[in-house]
Order: C-alpha cells, then sequence, then structure tokens
C-alpha cells in the first residue's frame, strides 16, 4: 500500500498529480479546496486555475492564493482559448456531467492533454450487490441511493475505453487504481483491474 | 455606496492618520481631460499607510467609490469616533495588510472630500467652478491618480482595487496603464452601466436641479440645494440595497408609531430610514459633485473607449491577475455583469478568480463588515506579492 506523502493528498490525486510535467498549465475542473492546485503549485510550479460551482470552496481557493472562478464548468470551459492548458483534469467529475462527449470535446480543445477520473462500475463488490441482493450498488465510490445521487450515470474502465474508440479519442495513459481505508493511501490495480479497481484514470489526447 | 456606515471598531487599527494635499498641473499647462478641456492647477487629497519597500513592489491603490473619499482607514485625531470608510479591511494585520503594504488613496478629481471638483475656487476669479467645472471621466479620475503615484515615487502597483465606481476605477487602470499594474480586484462593479443605472442616476440629478436653490449649480454663496440632493440619495440607497435586505432590515414596520397617522410625516422605518440616510448626506457632499461623478460612472464604457465595442478586445492590452467578486442580492450591477468580464479576460488568457459572495444586503455588502471578503483579498494580494518578488 502506498501513501502520499505530501499534504496527506488523495491518492488518486497523487497519481494524477504524478503524470503532469513541471512548469505546465493546469485547469482543475470541480476543485474543491483546492488540494491538487495547491499540490501542483508548489510541488511541480505549475500555473493553475480551477473552477468549482460551490462558493464556500472557490472562497476556500482564493483565500490560499488560487485561481479559481465560480462557476459551472460545462459553461465556464467555452471561455477559453484553444490549447490554453497543458493539462485539463475532470477528476471523478464525469459521472455527474450531463452531456459528457460535449464536455470532453471542449477540454480536448482547451487543453493539450486531459485527464478524466471516475468510480469504476465493474468492481466486483458492485457486481456482487446487484447479483446478490437486486439493488441498485451502493459502495463508498457511490455512496448515495439511486433516489439521492448526484451521479447521473455510471460507467466501467471498459465502458471508457469502448467510449474512446467511438468518439474518436486516443488513450494515451492509463491507471486502475484501488483506494486504501484512508483517503491518502491506494495502489495501483495490475492484475485484473476491470474488477479490482475502484477507480480509474485516463490520460487523453486528440488522435493524431 | 455608504461609506460611513455605522459598525464596531476592531482594536486593530491603523490608528491616527493624516489627510494630506498634492497639487499638480498648475499653469501655463494643466491637466488635459478625455473631454478635450484643460484643468488647472488640480490638486488630491489624499492618504497613504505602511511604507513603501526599497524596491517599489507593496504599493496597493485604493479607489473609493461615488460618495467616498480618501480616509480609507484609522482616525484624524485620539477624539475622532469615526473610522476611515474601509476600516475593517485596512489596517495591522487586515485584508490589506499596512504591516506589509504601502496603501494609497486619494479623493477622485471632481468630487469634493478635498480634490479639486465644482465646489473649489476657479483660480482666475476665486469663485466656486460650479457647472464651468470640465466634465471629468473615469479615465480622467485614474490619470489624475498617476500623477500623485508618480510625484510618490510609486513605479509600479502590486494591487488597484475598489468597488462599485472604486471597481471602474481599477478596471481602467489595468487597461489603461498594463505595465503598472500586477493585480486588480473588481468589487461589485461593471464595465459599463446598465440602462436601469443610468436611469436611476439620471432620477437623482433630476432630483438635484429640480431643487429651485440649486440655480444651475451656482448656489455656493447662498442656501445649498438639500432637498434635491437628500432625494438624490435617497433614490441611491435605494439602489444599494435589495428587495430582500429591504425585507429584512424595514418590512412594512412602523416608526415610532403603532398606527398610520394619516398624513406625509412618514410612518413606515423605511421612510424613516431614507429621510435620515438623504439628511445626513448633505452635511458632507456637495450636490454639484453629484452629478460629476455620476455622469462620469455613467459614461464609463470599458468595451467602447478601449475595445471599440468588443469587451475581449478591452482586455487585451491587460496584464493584470484579477479578482472578480460580486454580491447575490446586488441588483444595481448584477453578477452577469461581472461573469461578462471575467468572460472576456478568461478569453484573453488573463489569470482571473472570481467568487459571487452569498449575501442579503445588496449593493453595499463589499462596504460591510465579511470575514470571507477580507480572506479573499488577503490570499489574492499576498499571492501577487509572492509572485512579483520572484
Amino acid at each position: 500500500m502506498l501513501k502520499s506523502e505530501n499534504n496527506n493528498l488523495r491518492f488518486d490525486l497523487m497519481v494524477i498529480a504524478s503524470w503532469i510535467r513541471p512548469n505546465s498549465r493546469v485547469l482543475d475542473l470541480g476543485c474543491g479546496e483546492g488540494e491538487l492546485l495547491m499540490f501542483l503549485q508548489t510541488q511541480k510550479q505549475a500555473t493553475g486555475s480551477g473552477i468549482d460551482q460551490k462558493e464556500s470552496n472557490v472562497f476556500k481557493c482564493i483565500e490560499k492564493g488560487l485561481s479559481v472562478i465560480q462557476g459551472d464548468i460545462n459553461s465556464e470551459v467555452e471561455d477559453y482559448p484553444d490549447f490554453a492548458f497543458d493539462y485539463v483534469i475532470l477528476s471523478q467529475t464525469l459521472q455527474q456531467v450531463y452531456a459528457p462527449s460535449e464536455l470532453l470535446r471542449s477540454l480536448l480543445r482547451i487543453g493539450k492533454n486531459v485527464i478524466v477520473s471516475f468510480p469504476n462500475f465493474s468492481h466486483w463488490r458492485v457486481r456482487v450487490q446487484l447479483l446478490l441482493t437486486g439493488q441498485a450498488p451502493v459502495t463508498s465510490q457511490l455512496p448515495y441511493e439511486w433516489y439521492n445521487t448526484p451521479n447521473i450515470r455510471v460507467m466501467t474502465l471498459k465502458d471508457f475505453r469502448n467510449y474512446a474508440k467511438k468518439i474518436g479519442f486516443g488513450i494515451i495513459r492509463q491507471a486502475a487504481i484501488a483506494t486504501g481505508r484512508e483517503a491518502d493511501q491506494g495502489k495501483i490495480v495490475r492484475f485484473c483491474p476491470d474488477l479490482m479497481a475502484s477507480y480509474g484514470i485516463f490520460l487523453i489526447g486528440n488522435r493524431k | 455606496m455608504s461609506e460611513y456606515i455605522e459598525y464596531n471598531m476592531t482594536d486593530r487599527t491603523i490608528g491616527v492618520v493624516e489627510k494630506k494635499f498634492f497639487t499638480f498641473a498648475e499653469k501655463p499647462g494643466g491637466m488635459v481631460l478625455e473631454s478635450g478641456a484643460t484643468l488647472s492647477p488640480v490638486t488630491l487629497a489624499y492618504e497613504t499607510y505602511g511604507k513603501l519597500d526599497a524596491d517599489g513592489s507593496n504599493a496597493v491603490l485604493i479607489c473609493h467609490a461615488l460618495s467616498g473619499d480618501s480616509h480609507v482607514a484609522g482616525v484624524y485625531s485620539g477624539e475622532d469616533a469615526k473610522p476611515g470608510w474601509w476600516d475593517f479591511m485596512v489596517g495591522p494585520g487586515k485584508g490589506i495588510d499596512t504591516d506589509t503594504y504601502f496603501v494609497i488613496c486619494s479623493n477622485i478629481i471632481g468630487s469634493c472630500q478635498g480634490s479639486t471638483g465644482p465646489g473649489s475656487p476657479r483660480p482666475e476669479t476665486d469663485e466656486p467652478y460650479a457647472l464651468d467645472f470640465p466634465m471629468v471621466t473615469i479615465g480622467d479620475m485614474v490619470n489624475a491618480q498617476k500623477a500623485l503615484l508618480d510625484h510618490l515615487g510609486v513605479e509600479r502597483l502590486l494591487s488597484v482595487i475598489g468597488g462599485s465606481i472604486g471597481g471602474m476605477q481599477a478596471l481602467e487602470w489595468a487597461v489603461r496603464y498594463p505595465e503598472k499594474v500586477a493585480s486588480a480586484i473588481a468589487l461589485a462593479t461593471t464595465t459599463r452601466h446598465s440602462a436601469l443605472a443610468i436611469a436611476f442616476n439620471e432620477t437623482a440629478r433630476q432630483a438635484i436641479m429640480a431643487d429651485p436653490n440649486w440655480k444651475k449649480g451656482r448656489y455656493y454663496a447662498g442656501p445649498k440645494p438639500v432637498v434635491g440632493l437628500s432625494v438624490a440619495r435617497m433614490i441611491g440607497h435605494i439602489t444599494y440595497l435589495s428587495d430582500q435586505s429591504m425585507r429584512l432590515k424595514f418590512g412594512r414596520r412602523l416608526q415610532d408609531k403603532n398606527d398610520f397617522s394619516f398624513n406625509f410625516d412618514g410612518d413606515f422605518q423605511v421612510e424613516s430610514y431614507l429621510r435620515y440616510q438623504g439628511g445626513k448626506f448633505v452635511e458632507r457632499f456637495d450636490a454639484n459633485s453629484f452629478l460629476y461623478i455620476t455622469k462620469a460612472s455613467d459614461y464609463f464604457d470599458l468595451k467602447k473607449h478601449h475595445g471599440q465595442g468588443s469587451l475581449v478586445k478591452a482586455f487585451s492590452a491587460a496584464k493584470a491577475r484579477f479578482l472578480v467578486i460580486s454580491f447575490t442580492s446586488d441588483w444595481l450591477y448584477p453578477t452577469f455583469q461581472s461573469r461578462e468580464m471575467v468572460k472576456a479576460m478568461k478569453k484573453n488568457g488573463l489569470d482571473v478568480s472570481f467568487c459571487e459572495i452569498k449575501a442579503d444586503c445588496g449593493h453595499d455588502a463589499f462596504l460591510l463588515p465579511n470575514e470571507r471578503l477580507v480572506q479573499m483579498i488577503k490570499g489574492f494580494i499576498g499571492r501577487a506579492h509572492a509572485e512579483i518578488r520572484k
């Protein structure tokens, strides 16, 4: 089990951070209180911006000296020039996006690279829950009931790979991870990732 | 823009401060205004707090709104009970920390709190200018501030900050002198007035001009147009509040009464409040200055004057890092106007932060103690300061 060394950054964010080259320009969509941006700014000398809908999150970010815009990611990304960023990060948000293809197309316009992460719906716990109980699965990655979940869609690692082929973007790099009991713990899953990974992280780019 | 809202003074205050004066553009010559007219000489009342660093990297310019002045923080003497209009924001250890930054604020030209305006004596006749005072613009206000900074030896601003008409000046600074502005904070402001905002201003101006004591502006030797100015202020106050804040603050409650009086003395608390605010204002403000400054704010149009009709183009010259803040209940400069400028900044690849603060007190929210506002400004300037010294 690996533990992220810096500021207890969540494990999946640690993996994302490890993919980002120093001195990059980064846009973090749904940046929360700016943990990843702060890390990238201090450890990777990145120039970062974030977008978040919630006033309290935006306030926390600006208070820390981060550049963050309060707004809806779907419309906010429209205003940036082409390839304004080296990396655009959509972390654990895709499952809440109403029009994912349109959003990803926008992200591939404004970013040279796009990093997408989401909970893997083909994890064995999910499969077993549905099989044995006959009820919509509730897991620590997707902890809501069907009637109060903000996650309007669920997908699996395989779904996303097929989707990439269909929509026509390239997967440059991918990681299947299993998170530990603490948020900053986790491991990279190499054996049967479709069954064993709680999250998938994909680095995608425009197919040349 | 009711700068002197009463609130408790905190212990952390800058203490006793001094209002100073700087006069420039003396004859021959003078300051050429955007209208083409020349003004000479020009005096600015100003205050500074803190010390300018040897490398000049810590200067912060604060721009005040319609009825404000250079007295941002502190008091004029030990007995002075009324601190400056942004005392909760500016002082040792505060949002704009006077232990770290060199803070400057000057009274805008056209105003009446020590800077040259329509109430100032004309050098030729020693009579007040009245309506012979040339029309001034937000750009002229900024140019005058620039002359003061040159005089003070400030070559570059770490930050320029303002709310409302002060925010217009901050934006104007960022596009007019891009090399000189490292960061800009625009609070509760707009890049140009809506028809609604112009309509309120015009109604307020008409109230002044309809006062028989106004006498086409030549009232300085006799009774002042206090009724007109106080009505103008009442109109202003309606725009600074909000439907929600008025409901919370006053509702339909009566003032010192249990029942209607069935006359026009004023029954409702909201009536009494507006009358009080109007009456208080005439003691400290000149009616002609009100006309000039409101007109300058109506004329302000960043899109037209700096972008040939395009807001994106208007910001293309800017180099500053921006912080834009709006307030949910501000119906004078609603959030969508802030979003419009944020959009134009983003399209130019500028570094911009934007937050819409939930507040039920309307446009005046930026003048009211608000810990979130303080902390955001502190964090933003702190970051800009760290970057500039890299």
